[in-house]
């Protein structure tokens, strides 16, 4: 019987071996330990056997068993291993395709300029405050040191709705607001939005454009401290080596005004196409508030200073992605518009 | 503002700086300087030449010979232009030279003669047409008889000169005449200004002998100098003095004329000659002009006058409209002998107004209207009288004819070296700042630590203590100012909600795959209340630029349609914009529009497309929906927004939805209608606009989590037969309302209309979840719950299951 019980596992142990699929090992678990199988059939015939070779022959049969048993279950683990290998081989794709696209739009490139603008003031302590884009000839100009007759407008050419109504030449409406609201209380305000000249559009010129404008009212505002911002300013939205300098200008409501350059991003300032072999571009023009606009507001100007500064989106969209001409910012090209989906950053 | 280098030499030693370094200290200073023109780059071997012989060229009509001594030679050289003659001194450009736009000069032969090179005109060596005198407009320019054959021509033509081109900011008017930017360059180098030595002889006879002036219009001139020159010659002026005003971009006329404009440029004030005896009445009288009163002025244009203009007349009509231009009929001419020289002050209110009005602007006006120096106005006469008696032979008859009641007075200004310092936030010495005044030739005292400045009447930009810290600043050097941030409280900075929601609305647009589009508010007056969600009286320019461009929008639909329209006729099948921006409704009261903010958007084309997986679905109202409904939810709205089917003007009648928040219409979505899309080139376009002020004025609910289920919910499928008619909306509203608290969600899955139902019907499919925090339900509860759904479905409705 032990001879019997040894051919019996080696038949078997072969068969497993000899096994190609998953289906073929289990004709052979079920040939040999089924219930109908060469194994159990002895198992039953242990009775037949005197009692004491019984233990013996009992032991012998399970290691048979347990030995068949787990050549089956590492031979099942194989074959199920090389089916899954079979099953993935042809699962297989051409990952060279390209994918689902993520339907995404953007941000149209002035709000992206004007965004990062918001953002850097809100992070020095600037609220963001917005006007009527129809203004009163008060605000647009008299509020801002530009009486009727002045002629300083001739700089603005405006549209007019009716003899004290226009289209706002400028942000600036949105400062005297503020400070006539604010009466004697410290102002640090950023306002952005469009505004309308009297221009014919072409490559370098457009009648509605974006404007964003700066104002800080409090008492010992320096002139020191407009420089200090604006240079800050300079280094976050053109890069850390930017260099800035102020060159004299005029503007009505501040004195003295000022024209900030940067050192040109392009070439660091060297010369360049981009700075026109100057090394400096022209960014905003700035200065300390005019003591008339200050009165005008209801501040007193020996107790409180302040400085104002301005600068035009679409320029700085220019001269930063290299756009040649203004009008593409409102022809809403989607081969112009969709460039503007990535970081910089 | 033109500025010749070599004309500014006169006034102000710039020390042989170049002027590339110029331009930059004057720039840097506060003038900017716009662009250097170097007149004599790329010209070379350019010489004088003497036409000793000229004869017509056998061949050519229209060709000269001409024989020329250069010099150490006489060569020949063809030349085609109608004024060449036997005698001239001209300018010749030999084999070798190079003139402007890179012509280089061959010698050459023309019609089988040889030409040693070209006779030139002035346009040839760069000069713009519209300054060269007249009589050498269309031909070769001729030099003086003094020209020396062989030498260089450019010496001779003034032409080895630099331009330095200003930009100059209206407040800086001073610097609209050579002395003013000679006391900038001055104060800059540290170098005093020369101004002119005026010396002449006077005749014996007065002005006042011959000539009465009556001023009745005080106020707008405070002050009239006539000064008179008589037994004159008329003349072409010096080549020195012609030089200079082609430099400065003025065309030369004759010695009188061309003195009046040397004094304006060098003074920066306007002066008019009249022909002494074309006024034939001996007498000059200032007043406003008579309504409908006409002159013809030097243009020969003949104007009619208004009663607010200032006219100059000969006490019987206009000889010259004040400040702006003279009369045609007081004109100097080739034969005046006698001329009347006038320097005055005009209101620049007034000359202002009046060349607005005619539209008239010269160098004259321009310099009136910011207010000339008032201490000059009886100098720049005495100039010109004496360039008159230098280049033009005449005698200067004593004195002037004056009325004036000018104020000459400078405006005192005290200003404390602590209110400089701490207005910039620098440390600037006291005896820098009298020195940096000094420099400007501004009058200054330093008194009990106080400045007394009297700030000159040639600087009207200096009123207050302001514009002194800004002179100050400016020369002391702007890169000198420390950089320093406000001190004082700090608040924390920030969007509004408003604000920080219309962000929020933009990028949800982005993400749902809208690109954001700026469009123009100005628009047509047929557009200007297309698609409107609300319609108001208009707001429209006065003077608008185009009829396009003439009205502000009251939607933001029409210009997105035309941007649609621009991207589909490149071939930009899909499309995707939205924008926000604000319409503009009606007046209130303080005379502006309401001024509303928007959102719009619009789709056409595909929305899903990949094309190597065969996918590709067009644009339809539900994608539109979708993103609305979507907006809605980031919004925290999604509970108070309701649809209703809707009619607009321009929109599908049956694919259009009014979009309500509270009950209260706050937008529209729907097709274009097919009529609009074949006006506007495009395919199915979907379109969408809310009001969005009404829409981020409503705030959300707190965010407060639920409980994430702990218990299973149930679901349960349904196909409903319903009349075509039937909208899915009731339908979900009535098993909303039937499953109670436990029914969690009720989605549509399908819709069927076709063969397989009865007509006039269709199948639509939802999928009911039950659920109780609570507890797990039961299927009897869930059975019971559903039957009463059903019930009412087929009670109000008529719904029966799909069998």
């Amino acid at each position: 019987m032990e001879q019997q019980l040894e051919q019996l596992k080696q038949e078997a142990l072969q068969k497993i071996e000899a096994a190609a699929s998953v289906k073929e090992l289990n004709d052979v678990r079920v040939a040999y330990l089924g219930k109908k199988g060469p194994i159990t059939d002895l198992l039953k015939g242990m009775g037949k056997l005197p009692a004491d070779e019984r233990p013996k022959m009992g032991a012998l049969v399970n290691v048979v068993r347990e030995t068949v048993t787990t050549s089956l279950e590492e031979k099942m683990e194989l074959l199920e291993q090389q089916a899954v290998n079979e099953k993935l081989e042809k699962e297989t794709i051409d990952i060279s395709l390209p994918g689902r696209p993520v339907k995404l739009g953007n941000h149209h490139p002035l709000t992206r300029v004007v965004e990062e603008i918001e953002d850097f003031f809100i992070s020095m302590g600037y609220e963001v405050a917005e006007g009527p884009e129809v203004e009163q000839d008060y605000y647009n100009f008299e509020a801002l040191n530009l009486p009727k007759g002045h002629p300083a407008r001739d700089m603005q050419d405006s549209f007019y709705i009716t003899e004290d109504v226009l289209l706002r030449t400028h942000t600036s409406p949105v400062q005297a607001r503020t400070m006539a609201s604010k009466k004697g209380e410290p102002i640090k305000i950023i306002c952005p939005g469009k505004v309308y000249r009297r221009d014919s559009d072409d490559a370098t010129h457009s009648h509605q454009f974006t404007q964003i404008e700066g104002l800080v009212v409090g008492e010992d505002i320096r002139m020191s401290d407009l420089k200090g911002t604006l240079a800050l300013f300079a280094k976050k939205m053109f890069g850390e080596e930017r260099e800035i300098r102020l060159r004299p200008s005029f503007f009505p409501f501040t004195e003295p005004s000022v024209e900030m350059d940067i050192s040109c991003f392009k070439c660091g300032g060297s010369g360049c196409n981009v700075c026109k072999k100057t090394g400096w571009i022209e960014i905003l023009g700035a200065g300390m508030v005019h003591p008339n606009v200050l009165k005008m507001a209801g501040y007193d100007p020996e107790v409180f200073t302040g400085f104002a500064f301005g600068m035009g989106p679409e320029r700085i969209a220019m001269l930063k992605y290299g756009v040649e001409d203004i009008r593409h910012f409102f022809t809403n090209d989607m081969r112009f518009l969709s460039q503007f989906n990535r970081t910089e950053v | 503002m033109y500025v010749s280098t070599k004309w500014l030499e006169n006034y102000v030693d710039t020390k042989g700086i170049a002027p590339a370094d110029l331009a930059e200290k004057i720039t840097r200073a506060g003038i900017e300087v716009d662009t250097i023109i170097d007149r004599s780059e790329g010209l070379t071997n350019i010489v004088v030449g003497h036409v000793e012989s000229c004869e017509k060229h056998p061949e050519a009509d229209k060709l000269n010979i001409c024989q020329v001594n250069i010099g150490e030679e006489t060569v020949q050289i063809i030349c085609g232009a109608p004024n060449v003659a036997a005698g001239q001194n001209i300018i010749a450009a030999l084999p070798g030279a190079k003139l402007p736009g890179g012509i280089k000069i061959k010698k050459a032969k023309l019609r089988g003669e040889v030409s040693n090179g070209m006779i030139c005109s002035l346009q040839e060596l760069g000069v713009e047409g519209k300054t060269v005198a007249k009589a050498y407009a269309e031909g070769i320019y001729v030099l003086p008889a003094d020209a020396k054959p062989g030498t260089d021509a450019l010496s001779f033509l003034g032409l080895d000169d630099v331009i330095l081109e200003f930009d100059l900011t209206p407040n800086r008017s001073d610097a609209l005449s050579m002395l003013g930017v000679a006391y900038e360059v001055g104060a800059i180098l540290s170098e005093d200004v020369k101004l002119p030595k005026i010396e002449y002889t006077a005749s014996n006879e007065k002005a006042e002998d011959v000539l009465t002036l009556k001023v009745e219009a005080k106020e707008d001139n405070p002050m009239y100098v006539a000064k008179v020159v008589k037994n004159l010659k008329v003349a072409e002026s010096p080549l020195w003095l012609q030089n200079y005003l082609m430099a400065a971009g003025v065309r030369p006329h004759n010695n009188v004329v061309d003195i009046t404009n040397f004094v304006l440029l060098e003074y920066g004030q306007p002066l008019h000659a009249f022909d002494y005896d074309r006024l034939a009445t001996k007498e000059i009288v200032v007043r406003h002009a008579v309504e409908g009163e006409k002159m013809t002025t030097l243009d020969d244009v003949e104007r009619t006058l208004h009663a607010d203009q200032l006219v100059i007349t000969n006490g019987k009509e206009p000889v010259a409209l004040a400040g702006v231009m003279g009369g045609a009929n007081s004109e100097v001419h080739d034969g005046t002998t006698t001329v009347v020289i006038e320097s005055a002050y005009f209101a620049p209110a007034s000359v202002r107004k009046t060349s607005k009005d005619v539209g008239l602007r010269s160098d004259a006006s321009t310099r009136f209207e910011k207010g000339v120096d008032p201490n000059r106005v009886a100098e720049a006469a005495e100039r010109a009288a004496q360039l008159m008696a230098e280049l033009a032979g005449g005698e200067v008859l004593a004195g002037s004819v004056q009325f004036d009641e000018l104020d000459k007075e400078s405006v005192r200004i005290l200003l404390s070296p602590d209110y400089v310092n701490q207005r910039l936030g620098m440390k600037i010495p006291m005896d820098e700042m009298v020195s940096i005044l000094g420099r400007l030739q501004i009058p200054v005292e330093a008194a009990n630590g106080q400045l007394v400045v009297d700030a000159p009447t040639r600087r009207q930009d200096l009123r207050i203590r302001e514009d002194l810290i800004e002179e100050i600043a400016r020369l002391y050097g702007y890169d000198e100012i420390p950089m320093t941030l406000p001190i004082g409280e700090s608040v924390p900075g920030g969007l509004n909600s408003f604000q920080e929601k219309r962000r929020l609305v933009r990028r949800f647009m982005e993400s749902a795959g809208l690109y954001q589009a700026i469009t123009y508010s100005l628009t047509s007056r047929a557009e200007s209340q297309s698609f409107a969600l609300e319609t108001a009286p208009v707001t429209e320019l006065l003077m608008p630029m185009s009829e396009d461009r003439s009205i502000l929008r009251q939607s933001l639909l029409p210009h997105l349609l035309d941007a649609t329209t621009y991207n589909v006729a490149r071939r930009i099948d899909t499309v995707s914009l939205y924008e926000t921006g604000s319409v503009f409704l009606g007046t209130q009261e303080d005379g502006l529009p309401k001024e509303v903010g928007h959102v719009a958007a619009v789709i056409t084309g595909k929305w899903v497309d990949h094309a190597w997986q065969q996918e590709n679905k067009k644009v339809d109202f539900f994608v539109m929906k979708g993103i609305v409904e979507g907006l809605m939810d980031t919004l925290g709205l999604t509970d108070k927004v309701t649809y209703a089917k809707a009619t607009h003007d321009g929109l599908h009648p049956g694919r259009t939805a009014d979009i309500l928040l509270d009950g209260a219409v706050v937008g529209v979505l729907g097709q274009l209608h097919p009529t609009e899309q074949k006006k506007h080139d495009l395919k199915e376009t979907y379109v969408m606009e809310m009001n969005l002020a009404m829409l981020l004025a409503e705030s959300a609910e707190a965010l407060v989590y639920a409980q994430v289920p702990r218990y299973p919910s149930m679901s349960r499928d349904i196909a409903l037969v319903v009349s075509k008619d039937e909208a899915a909306g009731s339908l979900m509203d009535i098993i909303q309302e039937a499953g109670g608290k436990l029914l969690k969600d009720v989605a549509v899955f399908d819709l069927y209309e076709g063969d397989k139902v009865e007509e006039g019907t269709k199948s639509l499919a939802f999928s009911l979840t039950y659920f109780d925090p609570e507890r797990t339900l039961t299927d009897e509860e869930v059975v019971t719950r559903h039957d009463k759904v059903l019930a009412a479905l087929k009670e109000k409705s008529g719904a029966v299951l799909r069998g």
